[in-house]
């Protein structure tokens, strides 16, 4: 009969046995989601590097930058800050990370006497934020998964638009770069305003010969005022797709600890559990051999009527 | 000539093609030839048409640029459908809804270009060419 300790044991062996079976399952369905996040992320790569091509092009055909994203504030009064972090945890320090980046930027911008908005994507940021009773200015729900072009619109429509109307003057952007399957880095990145032209044709690799004299139609502002919201989707959608390979790149990691975590317990309750079972089993004998031995000759007489207790059984 | 329909989210078309011809805003159609000048403009949500030696195809395209440089044409959309992807009913559905929408108020700017893109759907898909 197994003893209280025994029992106990077995049934945590057995708890940790199932949660290693769902940890495991998480860390395989994350390792095939980074691989299609990758696959999104490659697949929105020339778009954004033909529109900041464009933008080079148009640079260089003179387009005139009074476009009213490319306002540079003499004074900012109040920092847009966007987080993107995912809707579920066990992933790690992937949302930990976002938000102390995006808690420091609120910070830095209160000590400049500066006010902030808060554009949070993902039901993990919207928590913490709300939880500290910060005000939010817009939150996203269950986009940060699997974000589509149209998600990135939406809410870089809403920044511009917070932008434009001057109730923001700079927005700042935290996020989680994917860097490798092995790294992915928290990066904090200027969304608005855009400084120059030129930091835009600096900053992306597109593909613009800029040598070239185009011909403009409407004109070069005019192609350049159509153009530039697309630009700031197109960055965003980008962010948006990073941050989500590394969500589940994160979760991958996350999960495969808790996995090798679970194992390790299971060989420490195992080895326990056995000790516990020798343990109740010596006490077991000691018992019989004492009764026995309190019986005097009387056992002793009945032990030997059984075959196996009489020596060279050659019946 | 060299022709790329890139879209955020893939690209719908890349290929050598002998012909293009897009629509800008403002401007009407314009049909590019090997050779064309650089070029860059605005093209309204229409159809795009890409004349090659396997046959003509015809994209829906909604919103987006046109860049042409050396011998090489690139579309950038917002959506860029090419005839065989589009769902008709769906499309149709659009249309009936954006209609409405449009009638009931036809200050409604979304609904106008929502019933221009379902348009542009359906014109390609049964493959006329809008005028």
């Amino acid at each position: 009969m197994p003893g209280a300790k025994e029992r106990e044991l077995r049934r945590r062996i057995g708890s940790v046995q199932s949660t290693k079976k769902i940890t495991r399952a998480m860390e395989l369905i994350a390792a095939t989601r980074v691989v299609k996040a990758m696959n999104r992320a490659n697949d929105a790569k020339p778009y954004a590097t033909q529109v900041t091509g464009v933008i080079e092009n148009l640079t260089a055909g003179g387009a005139q930058a009074s476009h009213p994203l490319l306002r540079n504030a003499e004074k900012v009064e109040r920092v847009g800050i966007i987080a993107i972090t995912s809707d579920r945890g066990l992933a790690g320090s992937y949302n930990a990370a976002v938000i102390k980046a995006a808690e420091r930027q609120l910070d830095a911008a209160r000590t400049q006497g500066a006010d902030y908005s808060l554009i949070l994507i993902g039901k993990k940021a919207i928590d913490y934020f709300s939880f500290r009773n910060y005000k939010i200015e817009a939150q996203y729900t269950g986009m940060s998964d699997t974000p589509t072009y149209e998600n990135a619109r939406e809410v870089a429509n809403t920044v511009v638009d917070l932008f434009s109307k001057g109730e923001v003057d700079r927005v700042e952007l935290a996020y989680t770069e994917f860097v490798t399957m092995g790294t992915q880095k928290v990066t904090v990145r200027r969304y608005l305003p855009l400084v120059a032209m030129a930091t835009v044709a600096a900053e992306g690799s597109g593909s613009g010969e800029a040598i070239a004299e185009f011909a403009f139609e409407p004109s070069p502002s005019g192609v350049l005022e159509s153009l530039l919201p697309r630009y700031m989707e197109s960055r965003l959608y980008s962010a948006m797709l990073e941050a989500a390979a590394s969500e589940h790149a994160n979760r991958q990691r996350a999960m495969k600890a808790a996995t090798d975590n679970a194992e390790d317990l299971i060989i420490k309750l195992s080895r326990e559990m056995n000790q516990a079972r020798q343990a109740s089993i010596t006490t077991e004998i000691m018992e019989i051999v004492g009764g026995a031995e309190a019986l005097g000759g009387e056992a002793q007489a009945i032990m030997q009527t059984i075959p196996e207790y009489t020596e060279g059984t050659t019946v | 000539m060299q022709v790329e329909l890139v879209s955020p989210e893939r690209i719908t078309f890349s290929g050598e093609a002998e012909t293009v011809r897009v629509r800008t805003v403002g401007g009407g159609e314009i049909q590019f030839q090997p050779g064309h000048m650089p070029f860059i403009g605005v093209l309204q949500v229409s159809a795009a048409k890409v004349v090659s030696s396997e046959g003509d195809q015809i994209f829906a395209i909604h919103q987006g640029f046109v860049q042409v440089s050396g011998d090489k044409v690139t579309i950038l959309s917002d959506v860029s459908e090419r005839k065989e992807d589009i769902d008709v009913p769906r499309a149709e559905a659009a249309k009936a809804k954006a209609a409405a929408a449009f009638e009931a108020d036809p200050g409604d700017g979304d609904a106008a270009s929502a019933l221009r893109r379902a348009q542009v759907r359906l014109d390609v898909a049964s493959g006329v060419l809008p005028a």
